[in-house]
């Protein structure tokens, strides 16, 4: 049981054609802004109509364009929480949650339902409050009540914490986290941020211009991003183009080096990607991967030192780098003294290999 | 015939008429709010026609329609229903004048409700029903009301279109502002200060009111927009 879905929808600028399934879990949904993972969400919700394909849900169809089968969004039991949470302005908290509950139901039994969602979702103390009264966070946990209450089949998120501050977000993951334990159905959170996604799910799939480009388990996603996209989406801002010259040597064809592996390289390596963090100093001269660096230039964050390096010499302008170093600031202060080239080793143990030939034209 | 007909006749005109345009005005500008089709700047522009033109012509029209000697009002009078010169006249002039105000005041209202809310509503599985009458009438009610009170100041005004179909027969379809008119036309000015007083009264007496009435639900709806 789950989610299945194969759509098509021709959109301005790109096409949606996505096909997956969702088991009983969180799926979450990662891709730039204009990706079209907000599009299958809405499709999914029945707020758009693809123009082709198919979506079941545990059994049921949903859409289905060949035997033209397209269920109004009411009858979908789909639980949608909106960017902006969209709570009804004009009612209060306990007037929102209860909104949906209407059918057939004794005053008993909705009174009863709207008193355990306020329990379970810390709203006590706000049933006659109105949505402007509420902070940022109180009104996306009524958003999730109201949607909740209604007992949906499946939940979909979509990007819930771009509108709030850093600080405020992170105590609101976990807590989503909590609220969602006890939901039963799928769901499927969007975002473009790998930090939100990390943390709230399991699974993560990579979507771009339309299609997904990679699905599986977060930490294979993480540490071994299979695509081109999944490399950048997952925050790696070391990306050259690469092509196998030995059985265990690779060039990459951007930076101007090699990197000896201690293993068989597969043929069809087009790419390769190294996290920032993950580059080190190396004063051993006599390691493989330890290649020559000039500083171009560096830029300050709150903890971290920026550090924007080049394998050769001369340096012309800032935007003339090949390689990004992200390292504390207590490091740098000990490494920034010295004399240059710097002495920077490429781990190739960290390497990210990717080998999905189609996505290479856009690195060049 | 008392002295203060015209003052009932336009009080009764001006209700039924705006009374008719609430529900009319609110039905159309929520389907063409939704409406995506071809002929939508079509059928906005003839929606909105009787505010633009000179009212003259509007009665023109309508005499075109429900005259006596024209199909329509040929039809009606064959079941023994005529429509020209009588109070349904009146109302029936005044309806269409004031029509596109409250159609075009709630078309603005509808297009500044967040439709992620009205999806929202969807989701729950709710009927259209009560999505429009619980959410959407209430987040556009500032605008709904404002319109409401457009329409009813331009049925109490209603002068050009009303003298086209529905004359001045005192008692019937003399309304206040052509009860003016021919006061002033007699010389008989202090009749005509009298009933400009009695305009003046109700306009206001009805803006103020109906501004109170509104308030709370503006304030509702503007601290959403807010954010």
């Amino acid at each position: 049981m789950g989610l299945e879905v194969d759509i098509t929808k021709k959109l301005a600028g790109f096409e949606l054609r996505v096909k997956f399934k969702a088991d009983n879990d969180i799926l979450g949904l990662l891709g730039a802004s204009g990706s079209g993972k907000s599009m299958t969400l809405r499709c999914i919700a029945g707020i758009v109509t693809p123009d082709t394909g198919k979506i079941v849900l545990n059994g049921r169809v949903l859409f289905d364009s060949e035997n033209k089968i397209n269920i109004p969004i009411r009858e979908r039991k789909v639980g949608f929480l909106f960017q902006n949470y969209a709570l009804f302005p004009n009612m209060t908290v306990e007037q929102n949650i209860g909104f949906g509950l209407v059918k057939s139901i004794s005053k008993v039994e909705r009174t009863n339902k709207i008193k355990k969602k306020i329990a379970d979702l810390q709203l006590i103390g706000m049933e006659k409050r109105y949505p402007y009264q509420l902070s940022g966070g109180q009104q996306q946990r009524v958003a999730l009540a109201r949607a909740l209450v209604v007992e949906p089949e499946i939940l979909l998120l979509d990007e819930p914490f771009s509108a709030l501050d850093e600080y405020l977000k992170n105590s609101m993951i976990v807590q989503l986290r909590d609220d969602l334990r006890s939901f039963m159905g799928t769901s499927i959170f969007v975002t473009h941020n790998m930090e939100e996604a990390y943390q709230l799910c399991n699974n993560i799939m990579i979507i771009t211009g339309g299609s997904i480009d990679a699905i599986g388990h977060k930490d294979a996603i993480f540490n071994n991003p299979p695509t081109l996209c999944a490399a950048e989406l997952t925050g790696c801002k070391n990306i050259s183009r690469a092509r196998k010259i030995e059985s265990n040597i690779i060039e990459a064809i951007d930076w101007g080096c090699r990197i000896v592996f201690n293993y068989k390289i597969e043929e069809s390596i087009t790419a390769i990607g190294i996290r920032a963090h993950y580059l080190e100093i190396n004063e051993n001269n006599e390691d493989i991967n330890t290649f020559n660096c000039w500083v171009v230039f560096t830029s300050e964050t709150l903890f971290r030192t920026k550090v924007f390096l080049k394998f050769s010499e001369p340096i012309r302008d800032e935007k003339n780098y090949n390689i990004l170093w992200d390292i504390s600031k207590e490091e740098w202060n000990l490494v920034k003294n010295k004399p240059l080239p710097l002495r920077i080793r490429i781990n190739p143990e960290k390497v990210i290999q990717i080998k999905a030939s189609v996505e290479i034209k856009r690195l060049q | 015939m008392s002295e203060f007909s015209p003052l009932w006749i336009s009080i009764k005109t001006s209700i039924t008429a705006t009374f008719i345009v609430f529900f009319i005005g609110i039905a159309t500008a929520w389907y063409m709010a939704s409406y995506k089709g071809k002929a939508r700047g079509i059928i906005d522009g003839i929606l909105t026609l009787p505010m633009v033109l000179p009212p003259t012509v509007v009665g023109f029209i309508l005499l075109m329609i429900i005259g006596k000697n024209f199909p329509l009002g040929k039809l009606l009078n064959g079941f023994g229903i005529t429509l020209i010169f009588t109070w349904v006249a009146t109302v029936i002039a005044a309806t269409v004048v004031a029509f596109p105000l409250m159609y075009r005041t709630c078309v603005g209202a509808f297009s500044q409700i967040d439709v992620n809310v009205i999806n929202a509503a969807r989701t729950l599985g709710v009927s259209e029903w009560r999505i429009f009458w619980k959410v959407v009438v209430p987040l556009a009610w500032p605008g709904i009301a404002a319109g409401t009170v457009l329409a009813f100041a331009r049925a109490l005004g209603e002068f050009g279109a009303t003298i086209m179909i529905a004359g001045s027969i005192p008692g019937k379809t003399q309304t206040i502002p052509i009860a003016i008119y021919f006061a002033v036309a007699n010389g008989e000015t202090d009749n005509a200060i009298k009933w400009v007083i009695l305009i003046f009264i109700i306009s206001l007496t009805v803006m103020v009111a109906t501004d109170k009435w509104s308030q709370k639900q503006g304030f509702l709806v503007s601290s959403a927009r807010r954010k």
